[in-house]
């Protein structure tokens, strides 16, 4: 479980979060979502330690994570899985390698288990016999799913994901939700999703925070977002005709 | 300016942490010095022959003296090839090639996010990405440098039987004249200076992009031009120092 107290950063004068407080369960799909601005990457960067919060706690497990040393944090971080908006995949390496960067780094598998794991990944994200393949070489599509199969070689216990859905196919990006939601079944993982697709957000949206401006306006589960008053989500969920409809005849 | 220095230093001292996996680091210092050394070894060759070759024409030119020993053009040419062409010339190529590599290399890792996720797997990211291309850096250019050394005296002799301003016989005994070791010394301490400017100037420029595609191309630029600077500074301290 992560837990996030009062968060607050600001670079310069431009508050960006402003007394953020969440709790992400495990085993279910926890979305942040917001408009563009909101503050939602920011958000997650600094829940993963990429920034460093101007005020406030993030706790995993009970454990202050803002506050611990680079080595303190190491633990912590070998069971975090995190899949980028553009994949972040290394460039210099095969698919294959990516996968097992981590394990060669952290572990002390033999080669054949490091291999059966890279293509054990590889198979939960549909991917088989791509493992020679460089980054170059692969479609968007693709490019997340190895993505996703390099945050999972560990066996992490939270996965991050920002903008899973950014710059795909709306097939795809269902496909590309399904395992996520099924890996965060599957593994028991707390997952923590970035994103403004509202698809996304009605596909496997178990537990949603709404910020907007750097504040969190509304928490609640898929099926809420619907009958909510709340007006800054209506304005946001609603934007579109087609979800006006799609209200209109609930 | 003390903000930058205080950034590099604390980069620097980052970069040295002890490694999470010394196996896999030493796999990137190996790739590193491939990559810095034979990379590089074409373009030295290249510029250390033609080096040579000029200015032992040139000093024979000059001292084209009924009252002056031709073997004095040797000489001249040797300590000039040891103690400032093949050193800094060399450092200045490599700078270009070796520096903008590097600068560039490092800052599309941070604009594509490929540092952030290396630092969310709990790698000490300086360490990985920048203490192999330092050691290699100090390894391979110290070793580019007497390659093109040998190659610029080599550039010599071939100027010699091509000109004929110098006999080859002349240019070999005035190499061999006088010689003090002391020369070879500042070559050794002049390379490795500039191995390690080259390779941590440039990799901080690179790490601490922020931006794009523009932004990287800028960083390469800064990371070659404030290494040439420097370069040329420790070229004039080292030089002072030592003779």
């Amino acid at each position: 479980m992560i837990e996030i107290q009062d968060i607050y950063k600001t670079f310069g004068d431009n508050k960006v979060l402003r007394g953020i407080s969440a709790t992400f369960k495990p085993g279910i799909n926890n979305l942040i979502i917001g408009g563009s601005g909101s503050g939602k990457t920011t958000l997650l960067k600094c829940i993963v330690g990429l920034h460093e919060p101007t005020a406030g706690k993030v706790l995993y497990d009970g454990e202050c994570f803002t506050t611990m040393t680079f080595r303190e944090r190491v633990p912590i971080r070998k069971q975090i899985g995190m899949l980028f908006q553009n994949s972040a995949l290394f460039d210099s390496m095969t698919v294959e390698q990516n996968i097992m960067f981590p394990l060669n780094l952290f572990t002390d598998m033999p080669k054949d288990e490091k291999l059966d794991r890279v293509n054990f990944c590889l198979k939960k994200v549909n991917l088989n016999d791509k493992n020679n393949l460089f980054p170059s070489e692969l479609s968007g599509g693709m490019k997340k799913r190895v993505g996703i199969a390099r945050a999972i070689s560990m066996q992490p216990k939270y996965l991050f994901v920002d903008e899973p859905n950014s710059g795909l196919d709306p097939l795809t990006s269902i496909l590309i939700d399904n395992l996520i939601n099924e890996i965060t079944e599957e593994f028991n993982t707390t997952t923590v999703i970035v994103t403004h697709d509202m698809n996304s957000v009605m596909g496997i949206g178990d537990h949603v925070v709404f910020l907007d401006n750097g504040e969190k306006w509304w928490e609640g589960s898929k099926n809420e977002i619907a009958h909510t008053n709340n007006k800054e989500l209506n304005e946001f969920v609603f934007a579109s005709k087609f979800m006006r409809a799609a209200r209109a005849k609930l | 300016m003390f903000h930058t220095l205080g950034r590099y230093l604390i980069l620097l001292r980052l970069s040295f942490r002890k490694p999470e996996k010394f196996s896999v680091y030493w796999a990137e210092i190996m790739r590193e010095m491939t990559s810095q050394g034979i990379g590089s070894l074409g373009i030295i060759c290249i510029i250390s022959v033609f080096i040579g070759a000029v200015a032992t024409i040139q000093v024979a030119f000059q001292l084209s003296s009924p009252l002056v020993p031709q073997s004095i053009a040797g000489s001249i040419s040797r300590d000039s090839t040891i103690l400032e062409f093949s050193p800094t010339i060399s450092a200045l190529v490599l700078a270009g090639r070796v520096g903008s590599s590097i600068a560039s290399q490092i800052g599309t890792m941070r604009v594509t996010e490929q540092i952030d996720a290396l630092e969310i797997m709990g790698v000490n990211t300086p360490g990985y990405l920048i203490s192999p291309k330092i050691i290699a850096g100090l390894t391979m250019i110290p070793l580019l440098t007497i390659i093109s050394v040998a190659l610029g005296l080599s550039g010599g002799y071939i100027a010699c039987i091509v000109s004929r301003n110098i006999s080859p016989t002349d240019y070999i005994v005035g190499l061999r004249d006088s010689f003090n070791p002391i020369i070879v010394t500042v070559c050794a301490v002049k390379s490795i200076a500039f191995g390690f400017i080259i390779t941590s100037v440039c990799s901080y420029f690179g790490f601490y992009t922020s931006g794009g595609a523009l932004e990287v191309g800028q960083s390469a630029t800064k990371g070659v031009v404030f290494s040439c600077i420097w370069i040329l500074f420790a070229d004039l301290v080292i030089s002072s120092t030592l003779l």
